[in-house]
């Protein structure tokens, strides 16, 4: 049998990701709400057609992240579990590429914590996107200059209360 | 030595993914950019517009590698 790469909550693989086991980490009987995020691949980007997508990731770094905002959503709503799920590797249009599944005794934390957990990958995880478009393809995110890192590290990216 | 890696679009740029050179150790992060900068011109901005992770952990530009570090130069992140 192979190694179950989901028996961690904070994961990166090219395995395909499964919302039915995701919300079965999480759930638990002091839960009252289970919010999962499911980010799936889009393909119309205004009138630009994507065929697929292909991501990148600096796996140990980005698990670690990954692990640092489920200790940071724990820390700010006691009583959350988590787990945060990222798909690399190519994906086809409406393949899931992120689950953050959190659960919470009550619902509003649930919503607040899942919101936290997708920003906060948006901001410091180390995973790339790669758009293959019907006319080319490109590097998604801020990869065209305007956004400068002269410190060299993102606003907040070792913070625990970001 | 000091064991660098680049990723996504800075990775086409320079052409690697990975690189170890005995430059490095007792440099500030910051000196090892301007470095990689000289030998990469055609990547020059991309470096100045990648974050920088020291073993797995964001760093600043002023703190100091030593020698068997892990020096990541991340492009801007697109996850999710």
């Amino acid at each position: 049998m192979t190694t179950d790469v989901f028996q961690k909550p904070f994961v990166v693989t090219e395995t395909p990701l499964s919302i039915d086991r995701a919300m079965q980490q999480v759930t638990n009987p002091k839960a009252g709400a289970v919010n999962l995020f499911v980010g799936t691949v889009r393909e119309w980007t205004g009138d630009k057609q994507t065929q697929y997508l292909e991501y990148e990731a600096y796996v140990e770094m980005a698990e670690k992240m990954l692990q640092k905002i489920g200790t940071e959503i724990q820390e700010k709503w006691p009583g959350a579990r988590v787990t945060i799920q990222h798909r690399i590797g190519r994906m086809e249009i409406s393949d899931i590429a992120v689950i953050v599944a959190v659960s919470t005794p009550h619902r509003n934390e649930s919503y607040e914590a899942s919101r936290h957990g997708i920003e906060r990958i948006k901001q410091m995880v180390p995973i790339w996107k790669k758009e293959f478009w019907t006319d080319g393809e490109s590097w998604v995110g801020n990869q065209q200059e305007t956004v400068a890192y002269p410190e060299g590290k993102p606003e907040n990216g070792g913070e625990t209360n970001g | 030595m000091v064991k660098i890696l680049f990723f996504a679009g800075l990775a086409e740029k320079t052409g690697k993914r990975e690189m170890q050179i005995d430059e490095g150790t007792n440099w500030q992060v910051g000196q090892l950019r301007e470095w990689l900068q000289e030998q990469y011109p055609q990547a020059k901005s991309e470096l100045s517009h990648s974050m920088i992770a020291v073993n797995e952990e964001y760093a600043t530009k002023d703190e100091w590698i030593n020698d068997q570090d892990v020096v990541a130069f991340i492009p801007p992140v697109s996850g999710g």
